[in-house]
């Protein structure tokens, strides 16, 4: 690896997130589980759905519960040729507003047609799934209504819905960016490269693109020594979730010589017991080197007396 | 009480380009700023307030905004706020903000990256939790259910929108902070396939990486502003007439009507969303639309509200009596401010 | 100013590990009903909506306002969402307030709010992001070293960080809306909790909690006879990383209060309380210092001037140290404070408060917000 190194790099968000639901929320979501579709009423009559707990045009609370549906009116739609992964349907099909008997508002869903027989206007009919969990996606779709519903497999839970998962993943590409790159392409050479701001004439490393207290783009590139000083640490005594490395560890501020900013890096080779402030350490390199500051698998003590805690005091 | 008379000092953007790759955030925030400062004759130990606006989501990291003060020189410490909003409600922040009396310049910037990839996804998460975003519905297809309502109440055609569209690129070729697209006459795209129908590709906004930066001052001349307010709709699609934009309209009457503009600058991502702007505004034939393009020929998350109001400023700057500025945020127009400006 | 700005209402949200009895509209509503019903108004009396909380990860919601718009009654209104790291709940008090004092609107509601519960913190902060150094700490770990180098440079005794943990928990069991009751929590259960980020025990940090905290504001107070009013706010900023930054005492927090304590017309001394941001117990004595309210904060816990019935009671509420709805953390300082000059603190009222200040901080100690607040009219 070297100068021409690629620095971009796929990158993936994903979270089951955990919704309660609360009260009108849940009883929507329980009777779906149950085959039935609910609006809500509000102090002026309206009937919305899908409900909310307030009346959008007050904010008051809504009163009642009223059965809608199955039956809809399509209001207006759009067609899928290629569904995306997220979309609740894997075969071509459209999205809709769509109208519920009784409803004064409409609810967008699937709708399985035929391409040629969608038109705004058609009936539809809410089908249900066979397994249904308590979610908007326990209605499967709504389909071209015939008159004749299919029949519902009943579903043996009794439990009100209260919560449920939501599960998210969002996919991005990311690029390491000019400054950044060049920082890490050093790393790959095992060299840590810092800049120098041409107004203040100090050295960040990291290095920034444009320095923070003179709002001005850094220029100079300064190779930095690979020994410094623990200004400060902690012991990392618990696990938490995203963790890379095995507590207990040692994390700890160490100003590089003759840099100006600390680095926030592990302290290893040591009992984290005899970790202290004023502690001279040098870089280790790991073995396989990747375009990022973990390549310095941590900084170890060397055999030079301590700094005095006046010459760190500045630097925290 | 009489409000203090705030005025468009300065504004910068960085082209709107598919890949600023080369940028960090706060490499961008440093840029733009520093040439909106240099837009208004000001430096930034003249900066009284600083207001941002970026989208976490779409940078993909909690706190991007936290980094993008790196390039500010915040140093000694300032005042300074952000909103997870378009830039354009940073703006609005400002705004406000200048009418304490203490402090006379303020610096507003929004950056956002589309070339990450996610912008879509990160729409579909903006929508209702327990009923839209379980479906994941899409911000295209959303906008395309809008476009059908508005053809088949008669307000347009799939013809008329190609010719938005066409327009659009156009105005965007000549502006240099605008990506260069490829022009077709309008017949030609109506040959094209739906994406999502009746939207085919032409109608959906060019979306670009982007940062812009607007300086504003009480007094010093440059365009005024003589309104500004925002306002928000109902979130379900399903609860308000989607063929109009209440809230533009009600924006509009808050921030004082649009007596004497004769150029607006809407943020309409999709060309179906120019139609209802037009119609919930009321602008007439004599007012230019877009001169730069507008967002549909360059959409940068957290910017193209922004540069909205900086492109008005620049129409006034450029002769126009008075400027229409407008920013949206939410699915389908929920969410709209206004920002009227004019000459001195 | 062109005008006053007068907090009128105030309504928090039980705080708790978990609120699975709501959903997030529920949860906000809870506390802004609470605020409407204190203030004596219905939604048809707010012109405008400013919502503040930490990130949009937390709960994987994109620009909540824009969902919560209705459940908010900001149908038809303004809403601002305001997002500053951990200062949000306070920025967001003070924006909306600003909206009020600036003119513009006559009566604002304010809400901040975090569902903790939806995911977990740590996750979303610990994302490795690439081209990035792998997380090694998360927060306490972040700001372990920041309170070792606190303890060196000014030879503070280790009890105190278990002195402010047990006062901030019996200040919590006085407040029934606080997240954790730990009515007899002593030192020797705080010295005897598990080490974490060394030098920090379990029990001397804050929990993650669900909660929202709701206020609102007018111009001339008139709708209720006991108002706050806001007689300054102040924010700040400074950069995360620079050369001989001092994360000990940072500069934008002293600034902030200097300016704070400057257009209230005060001097520090003559606050009667302060609820101020302290998610681990040792940041009460750094803050009292950053914000020129005692010369040494550790000495001044150490004598017992920060207690209920002290010299300046601080965090009377039972502060972060016992609920953390991290985006209204925040706001619940600036609202505790409000309630302290209203009288309306209820056990843990400072007998006959007339001025007190909210303090709000984030990201790596480098946004900061404040606001004083009296409960004469300026």
């Amino acid at each position: 690896m070297g100068a021409d190194v690629e620095l971009v790099s796929p990158f993936v968000l994903e979270y089951a997130y955990k919704r309660s639901t609360g009260p009108v929320i849940g009883r929507f979501l329980t009777s779906l589980r149950d085959g039935r579709i609910e609006g809500v009423r509000t102090a002026a009559g309206r009937v919305l759905c899908p409900p909310v707990e307030y009346d959008p045009d007050t904010g008051e609370d809504v009163q009642d519960f009223v059965e809608v549906g199955p039956c809809a009116t399509v209001l207006t739609w759009t067609w899928i040729d290629a569904p995306l992964r997220d979309h609740p349907v894997q075969v071509p099909f459209a999205f809709a507003l769509v109208q519920l008997e009784g409803a004064d508002t409409s609810m967008l869903h699937a709708v399985c047609a035929p391409r040629e027989d969608m038109a705004t206007g058609m009936r539809v009919r809410a089908v249900f799934r066979d397994e249904r969990v308590g979610s908007i996606t326990d209605i499967a779709h709504f389909e071209i209504d015939t008159g004749v519903s299919k029949d519902l497999v009943p579903n043996e839970a009794t439990e009100p819905i209260t919560r449920f998962k939501a599960p998210t993943r969002l996919e991005y590409v990311v690029a390491a960016g000019a400054t950044t790159a060049e920082f890490l392409r050093g790393v790959l050479r095992r060299e840590l490269i810092g800049r120098r701001c041409p107004s203040c004439e100090k050295i960040y490393l990291p290095p920034r693109g444009s320095c923070p207290t003179c709002g001005v783009r850094t220029t100079e590139l300064v190779p930095m020594a690979q020994k410094g000083t623990v200004t400060t640490f902690s012991v990392i005594r618990i696990p938490f979730e995203g963790q890379v490395l095995e507590p207990p560890y040692a994390a700890a501020h160490v100003l590089l010589d003759g840099g100006d900013t600390p680095l926030l890096h592990i302290v290893g080779d040591v009992d984290v017991d005899l970790v202290r402030m004023g502690m001279r350490v040098e870089a280790v390199w790991a073995e396989q080197l990747e375009p990022t500051l973990a390549s310095v698998r941590y900084f170890r003590p060397i055999d030079e007396p301590d700094v005095p805690y006046a010459e760190i005091r500045g630097h925290v | 009480m009489a409000l203090r008379d705030v005025h468009v000092a300065g504004f910068a953007q960085l082209p709107n380009r598919m890949n600023l790759d080369d940028y960090d955030e706060a490499e961008m925030v440093q840029e733009i700023t520093a040439k909106a400062l240099a837009d208004a004759g000001l430096e930034r130990s003249d900066v009284g307030f600083t207001c941002s606006g970026s989208n976490d989501y779409v940078m993909g990291r909690p706190f991007s905004f936290a980094m993008a003060i790196d390039g500010l020189g915040a140093w000694p410490p300032i005042r300074e706020s952000h909103v997870e909003m378009d830039g354009a409600w940073a703006l609005y922040e400002a705004y406000v903000r200048l009418q304490h009396g203490d402090v006379d310049v303020a610096l507003v910037y929004g950056f956002g990256k589309s070339s990450l990839g996610s912008v879509d996804a990160v729409h579909t998460l903006e929508l209702d939790p327990y009923s839209l975003a379980p479906l994941g519905v899409d911000p295209h297809a959303m906008a395309a259910m809008q476009a059908r309502l508005l053809i088949e109440s008669g307000e347009t055609t799939e013809a008329k929108l190609a010719h938005i569209s066409c327009r659009s690129r156009r105005d965007g070729n000549k502006n240099p902070n605008a990506p260069h697209a490829d022009e077709a006459d309008a017949d030609a795209l109506l040959a094209d396939p739906y994406v999502r129908e009746p939207l085919r590709a032409h109608d959906l906004p060019v979306r670009t990486d982007g940062a812009s930066c607007v300086v504003l001052r009480v007094g010093g001349g440059g365009p005024r502003i003589r309104g500004i307010a925002h306002i928000i709709d109902a979130h379900q699609p399903g609860f308000r007439d989607l063929t109009t934009s209440a809230s533009a309209t009600k924006a509009l009457a808050a921030a004082g009507g649009a007596g004497g503009v004769t150029v607006a600058e809407l943020h309409a991502p999709y060309t179906s969303q120019e139609v209802i702007l037009i119609k919930a505004l009321g602008l007439g034939e004599d007012v230019t639309i877009n001169p730069s393009g507008g967002a549909h020929a360059a959409c940068t998350p957290m910017v193209a509200g922004l540069t909205r109001i900086g492109e008005a400023a620049l129409a006034v700057r450029n002769g126009a009596p008075a400027a229409l500025g407008h920013a949206t945020s939410g699915p389908l127009l929920q969410h709209n401010m206004i920002c009227v400006l004019e000459a001195e | 100013m062109n005008e006053r700005c007068a907090v009128i209402g105030i309504g928090q949200t039980q705080y708790a590990a978990k609120r699975g009895d709501v959903s997030m509209p529920g949860l906000v509503r809870e506390a802004a009903k609470r605020a409407l019903e204190d203030a004596g108004l219905t939604w048809a009396d707010i012109d405008a909506v400013v919502l503040g909380k930490a990130p949009d990860m937390f709960e994987g919601v994109v620009q909540p306002e824009l969902f919560m718009a209705g459940a908010l009654g900001a149908v038809g209104k303004s809403m601002i969402r305001v997002h500053t790291a951990g200062s949000v709940g306070g920025s967001t008090a003070v924006v909306a307030s600003h909206l009020v004092s600036s003119g513009v609107h006559k009566r604002v509601l304010t809400v901040a709010y975090e569902k903790q519960s939806e995911s977990n913190a740590m996750w979303a902060l610990s994302q490795r992001f690439p081209f990035n150094p792998p997380v090694m700490a998360g927060a306490g770990g972040y700001f372990a070293p920041i309170i070792r180098a606190y303890m060196a440079r000014t030879d503070a005794p280790d009890h105190i960080g278990l002195k402010v943990a047990v006062k901030d928990r019996q200040n919590a069991a006085l407040n029934p809306l606080a997240h954790l009751q730990m009515p007899d929590i002593t030192e020797e259960m705080v010295r005897a909790s598990p080490m974490l980020w060394d030098p920090v025990r379990y029990l001397e940090t804050c929990p993650s909690s669900d909660g929202a905290c709701a206020m609102i504001f007018s111009s001339d107070g008139s709708e209720v006879d006991n108002p706050a009013w806001v007689l300054s706010t102040a924010m700040r900023s400074e950069p995360m990383l620079f050369p001989g930054r001092d994360e000990v005492n940072p500069r934008a927090g002293a600034d902030c209060a200097t300016s704070a304590y400057k257009d209230a017309g005060i001097t520090p001394d003559q606050l009667d309380c302060a609820e101020i941001y302290v998610p681990f117990s040792w940041y009460e004595p750094m803050w009292l210092e950053n914000l020129h309210l005692f010369e040494s904060g550790w000495k001044a816990i150490d004598a017992g001037h920060t207690h209920l019935g002290g010299k300046l009671p601080i965090n009377m509420s039972g502060g972060v140290l016992s609920s953390n709805p991290i985006g209204a953390s925040g706001m619940i300082r600036f609202a505790e404070a409000a309630r302290q000059v209203r009288g309306t603190a209820d056990k843990h009222q400072v007998d006959g408060a007339k001025l007190a200040m909210g303090h709000a901080y984030g990201g790596g100690s480098q946004f900061f917000s404040m606001w004083i607040v009296g409960q004469e009219r300026p």
